[in-house]
């Protein structure tokens, strides 16, 4: 059983608006923390949306979403995090960055404070090397959409210690999901390969093999994938593409990981995909995936 | 739309019944050649230039193989096609449609037509090596058989990580065991032949796989 409480969320992005949506339906008191109030507006309207359409499909009562969405509560002020057991960054893949949210959060959370990391590429050691307490820092690695994906890439780094590394174990147990350890290497499993072949996909695009909705009804009918390429990269974000290749391929030197022109082409053109309306796909709303 | 239906035998796109087969007459403003010597039989189509699609069944080889190329302006009413199939398993019902730079619409669109009239699913390619999807998906499982042999995970971790995590149907080391690890060598030596990036060499247990094949044994 987890001792876990209070679970905090840093980063209401689109990971961690849908990281926070999973410790709340668990039952979880949840805190969800980011430094603009405009990105904390739009995950709890995203998140109401999405509780909205578990309603009408029958996945839960008006009453238990009323509960839910009381337990989840947002904030800029990074001291709310105090009264936190848990509490899972998601924020981009910058190691720096991290390093100076989980300072931060050192400062104010309890000893007893667990932090793990929704990072995809980067080292689970680095991370916990510069978070002020490296012995109760691990790898939870959840998969978009977070809110319907049932996987968690569990990593312990090389000073995690095993009971920490077990309560988060229990933890995401406890959220309903199922966990699998991996080794802290570089993109543990999903990364490790689903990078790569997004890159290929965009290739196939900058050469003109096929066009996106080709490639992505290729994909899907011919293989059974949920989704295709390109929509899936127009989902997760190509800013976020390109930071999780500078990551990938720094640490592997994959050719395949490196990211292709195309990428940086339409992040200059504000074609983040989703997020900005327009990637491979053009979009007029940013309703949440599934209910 | 009426279609002439030309049968060489051996289709690997149409091993069994299937509306497109039972829907082909004996004459038509489209031609479609299946079957092993699909590319040979181009040249027996007669009035050629005035059908409004021919299709030519593909396995590995480009289109360009059976209508000639010019400078990159290559082009008329002759497109390639390939029923997406991995290895020993059943078709799918994806039709990889491939058209030269020059190729007009309107063949396009003829032969999109009779493809989706007999319930198939059609995504338009240029005339590269290995298509769509086994452009795609083969450096993806010679990685996975890799980082296997590198125990990264176990076979089954592995597969239900990719599974759990991405919905896959189905993991890349089941999928190729279910298939046939000697087809996957078949298919991307080929295309290691004409795309050279070691990404596309086959990967060790691939090799395995198709030596042994080729002793007759399992």
């Amino acid at each position: 059983m987890s001792s876990i409480k209070t679970v905090g969320v840093a980063g209401a992005g689109t990971m961690g608006a849908g990281i926070a949506i999973v410790a709340a339906r668990a039952g979880f008191r949840t805190i969800l923390y980011d430094t603009r109030q405009d990105t904390l507006d739009r995950a709890r309207r995203q998140t109401e949306g999405f509780f909205a359409k578990s309603v009408q499909r029958g996945k839960l009562t008006a009453e238990a979403v009323e509960t839910i969405l009381g337990n989840l509560v947002g904030t800029t002020d990074i001291a709310s995090m105090a009264e936190c057991d848990m509490v899972i960054e998601a924020i981009f893949e910058d190691l720096k960055v991290k390093h100076g949210l989980f300072s931060d959060l050192n400062a104010v959370c309890p000893p007893h404070t667990i932090f793990a990391s929704n990072t995809s590429t980067l080292s689970i050691t680095e991370i916990a090397g510069g978070s002020g307490r490296p012995e109760r820092v691990v790898g939870m690695h959840f998969c978009l959409p977070a809110q319907l994906m049932k996987l968690i890439e569990m990593s312990p780094g090389l000073t995690t210690a095993p009971e920490v590394f077990d309560a988060a174990w229990t933890f995401a147990e406890a959220l309903g999901q199922r966990p699998v350890k991996t080794k802290d290497n570089p993109g543990f499993i999903l990364n490790y390969f689903l990078v790569p072949f997004n890159n290929d996909a965009i290739r196939m695009v900058e050469a003109g093999v096929a066009e996106p909705a080709d490639i992505d009804r290729a994909i899907k009918a011919g293989l059974g994938y949920p989704m295709g390429p390109l929509e899936l990269l127009d989902l997760v974000g190509l800013d976020t593409q390109l930071l999780l290749c500078e990551a990938l391929h720094g640490v592997t030197n994959d050719p395949r990981a490196a990211c292709p022109p195309l990428v940086k082409r339409m992040i200059a053109a504000n074609h983040l995909g989703r997020k900005s309306g327009r990637g491979f796909y053009n979009y007029d709303k940013d309703a949440m995936f599934g209910g | 739309m009426p279609y002439q239906l030309i049968d060489t035998g051996s289709s690997r796109s149409f091993p069994a019944a299937h509306a497109l087969l039972d829907g082909g007459s004996a004459a038509g403003d489209v031609v479609i050649l299946i079957g092993a010597d699909a590319g040979s039989a181009l040249n027996d189509v007669t009035d050629r230039a005035s059908r409004a699609a021919i299709l030519v069944e593909l396995r590995t080889e480009s289109l360009g193989t059976h209508t000639g190329e010019s400078r990159g302006t290559e082009g008329s009413n002759v497109l390639g096609f390939a029923r997406f199939r991995l290895g020993d398993g059943a078709p799918s019902d994806l039709v990889e449609l491939v058209r030269q730079p020059a190729t007009p619409d309107s063949a396009i669109a003829a032969a999109k037509a009779v493809l989706e009239g007999a319930g198939l699913k059609v995504a338009v390619c240029g005339d590269f090596a290995g298509r769509i999807i086994d452009r795609l998906v083969r450096p993806y499982y010679n990685a996975s058989l890799r980082r296997l042999d590198e125990q990264l995970a176990t076979a089954d971790d592995l597969d239900l990580t990719l599974k759990l995590g991405l919905g896959y149907p189905e993991g890349p080391i089941g999928l190729l065991e279910r298939t046939g690890l000697a087809h996957h060598y078949d298919v991307t030596a080929a295309l290691f032949e004409t795309i050279g990036t070691p990404d596309y060499a086959p990967a060790r247990r691939a090799v395995v796989a198709k030596r042994r094949a080729e002793k007759g044994l399992t």
